[in-house]
């Protein structure tokens, strides 16, 4: 452990450790961030939806991208796994199909970096006890 | 380092701890590990949360799904439902008692809506025994910025022009203290960090030095550069071994990283900071008792002045700040005296921690504004009264305050106001009292425990409180008379007006405070022999309606001193004299024939 011997080596050492509580502290705002949950269901995680997870969290965080990423229940679309949705801050979430780590990545460069649509998006045609809760 | 996608934030408070908190950790960590989940998921001990009520608390992030009331058996679950299949644990959720609904964020919950987490900010957030997550938060950086880049007036000024005051319980402005500290002159000076909390009920202190020990440390070092002081001293209670635990952790990882000790942030600056046990004495919350203590005499007041700014500990210039306070200085210095100022009352800025206690919902911990009111606070934060009974009165400042009433709800709470009313703001004890709840037993609850506390140096407080207690106790008992009344409102001014230190100046509020709210329940003991709240048992009376009594001899059967008499099918009788009251037979009545007058 090194000393502190600087303002500068404190902000340094500051930027850092940021990531042990960045999580923590992104989860207080979640609307201003792009949000991630990945359906992580027995269908889903048999199809690969785990290392889909870390691959978004591990691109997302390389290129700076203020984002939460959870894992969440059985969305239902089982013919598509692995599934996830996505939801920009201030837009309706979009669920994409078929998400292996290349797809992942088309899915951040052009979606969530530049708000084009990409292939396989899944009609959402549900609503959730959430959202009308909100309502 | 290991990228977490998940982090299980568990409350490592004394209470939650209480509850097993510590044993969920572990079974926490063992179902992650049993499900190779140990690379993503990060479990963390913190400070309080605050909603003991239904501890132990466990916080999920991202999701920031928020379980109540977790056993350590609830590990398994959390662990395969959660974290596994993505699938929340809705049993562990907190249910809204009046919606019925459960509601999965704390921020939608009623308890946390009107808080502002200033002082515990990272209270529940960070792990208090790691300082690189106190670094990650900004700490030391309010440090790091004075030393680098003001002169101590400069620090100071922002201190003053925030308007913070001691949140101990005196309220005097705590940038004027350091002012004053600052210019006399001296060889040496010590800053003093106030850690002896004495409330019956209050853990405001206990929860910020068990959930952000840095922050004291930080705020002292902050506290010794603008003064002129080069050590630092906690006094702390030997009953708080979890805070004293954790502090010491803190110091030494703060000395590890040079942030305690000769040359800090290479500006020539040395502060280090030692702690001194406290054997639990109230009176040594008092500052110049708390001195003596420090100085191994025995813990008794002396007379200011001189103040301890300008003779306090061994003699020297001495800053004595109590640890709330510390804990919203480095904010103030990195967020600025405007953004602090911006918040709360005229007179008193910033936010107040409070300890909620006594016959509300949620009992816990919660810090608010200046400003909000009694209604706000008990009723939308503390979720109301238990069992739906009546509201009757809350006691603010623990035996020094008084107790205010249904009239006071709406005032705003900040020091100034507190104090018109007959209470005051003390260091954040908060009992609420409901219908079932006698005034003059309470006010005779206090006396006892200052009667304890005095130390008996001075002859008001050691003889005075004592007589005040006999009187209370005569009157509980029933027989008390009119005359003892005047008495005890006559005896109680002279204490206040006589007494050495703080604790006999406001020994006699509860008493004086209940006297004025509730002169017609004194009167009933004295006067009628009655007890309005039921509460004093020489004042009460079991007796069997007659008409309602079958004679079914449960009632002498289970009385322990055979005080009911009777015989089978005919009404039964209780001896006055025999009875002790104990209500045994007012419980086992299955047809409510025993009643209470």
């Amino acid at each position: 452990m090194s000393k502190v011997k600087s303002l500068a080596d404190l902000r340094k050492m500051r930027d850092d450790l940021q990531t042990k509580v960045s999580l923590r502290e992104k989860s207080d705002n979640p609307e201003k961030m792009v949000q991630v949950k990945v359906s992580m269901a027995t269908c889903g995680i048999a199809s690969g939806a785990k290392e889909v997870m870390n691959h978004m969290i591990e691109e997302m965080d390389s290129q700076a991208i203020d984002a939460i990423v959870t894992q969440t229940g059985c969305m239902g679309y089982c013919y598509a796994e692995p599934t996830l949705e996505v939801t920009l801050p201030n837009n309706n979430p979009v669920v994409f199909g078929h998400v292996d780590n290349k797809k992942a990545t088309e899915i951040i460069e052009k979606y969530i970096i530049r708000g084009e649509l990409v292939d396989g998006i899944i009609p959402v045609n549900y609503e959730t006890v959430n959202e009308n809760k909100n309502e | 380092m290991a990228k977490y996608k998940n982090h299980i934030l568990v409350c490592a408070g004394t209470g939650c701890r209480a509850s097993q908190s510590e044993e969920i950790v572990q079974n926490l960590d063992k179902e992650i590990v049993e499900n190779s989940l140990e690379n993503e998921v990060q479990v963390v001990r913190t400070g309080c949360f605050g909603f003991c009520e239904k501890g132990p608390v466990v916080k999920m992030v991202p999701d920031n799904t928020f379980y109540v009331q977790v056993t350590p058996d609830d590990a398994g679950e959390i662990v395969a439902e959660h974290l596994v299949k993505g699938r929340k644990v809705d049993r562990l959720l907190y249910t809204d008692p009046e919606t019925k609904k459960r509601i999965s964020e704390s921020k939608d919950m009623g308890f946390y809506k009107k808080q502002i987490r200033i002082a515990l900010r990272n209270c529940g957030f960070i792990d208090p025994e790691n300082i690189d997550e106190y670094v990650a938060r900004e700490g030391y950086s309010a440090l790091g910025k004075v030393l680098t880049e003001m002169t101590p007036e400069e620090a100071i000024k922002i201190i003053i022009d925030s308007g913070l005051r001691g949140r101990g319980g005196g309220g005097f402005p705590t940038g004027l203290k350091w002012d004053i500290t600052r210019k006399v002159e001296s060889d040496q000076k010590y800053v003093v960090c106030n850690a002896d909390e004495g409330d019956p009920g209050a853990f405001m202190d206990r929860s910020i030095l068990e959930g952000d020990p840095h922050a004291v440390l930080e705020a002292m070092a902050i506290n010794g550069y603008c003064t002129g002081a080069d050590h630092g001293l906690i006094y702390i209670r030997a009953e708080y071994p979890l805070a004293i635990s954790r502090l010491k952790i803190a110091i030494n990882q703060a000395r590890e990283y040079g942030l305690l000790g000769k040359d800090i942030f290479g500006t020539g600056f040395n502060f280090d900071v030692e702690l001194r046990y406290g054997a639990g004495a109230f009176v040594c919350g008092e500052e110049t008792s708390l001195i003596h203590s420090m100085e191994g005499l025995r813990g008794e007041p002396t007379v200011k002045p001189p103040f301890p700014s300008e003779r306090g500990y061994k003699g020297k210039p001495t800053n004595v700040n109590n640890v709330e306070t510390y804990a919203n200085i480095p904010v103030i210095l990195l967020e600025g005296a405007e953004w602090f100022s911006s918040i709360g009352t005229d007179k008193s800025k910033g936010t107040k921690v409070f300890a909620l206690a006594g016959k509300v919902n949620n009992v816990g911990l919660i810090e608010v504004p200046m400003g909000t009111t009694l209604r706000e606070v008990i009723f939308d934060i503390g979720g109301g009264i238990k069992d739906g009974k009546q509201f009757k009165s809350v006691q603010t400042g623990g035996p020094s305050g008084g107790c205010l009433t249904e009239k006071h709800l709406d005032i705003p709470i900040d020091y100034d106001s507190l104090l018109a009313c007959g209470s005051m703001m003390g260091s954040g004890g908060m009992i609420v009292m409901d219908e079932d709840d006698c005034m003059v037993s309470m006010a005779k609850f206090y006396l006892d425990f200052t009667v304890e506390e005095s130390c008996g140096k001075c002859a008001p407080c050691r003889i005075g409180n004592k007589r005040l207690y006999e009187m209370l106790d005569k009157i509980t008992e029933g027989k008390g008379t009119i005359e003892d009344l005047s008495h005890l409102r006559n005896l109680s001014n002279v204490i206040k007006d006589t007494s050495l230190c703080g604790l006999g100046q406001t020994s006699p509020n509860p008493v004086l405070s209940t006297m004025e709210n509730f002169w017609e329940e004194y009167e009933a003991h004295v006067k009628e022999d009655k007890c309005p709240a039921g509460q004093c048992k020489a004042l009460m009376k079991y007796i069997i309606d007659a008409e309602k009594c079958i004679g079914c001899t449960l009632c002498s059967r289970v009385c322990p001193v055979d005080a009911i008499t009777g015989d089978k099918k005919v009404a039964h009788v209780i001896g006055q004299e025999t009875c002790i009251k104990c209500g045994a037979c007012y419980e086992k009545c299955k047809f409510g024939a025993i009643e209470i007058k």
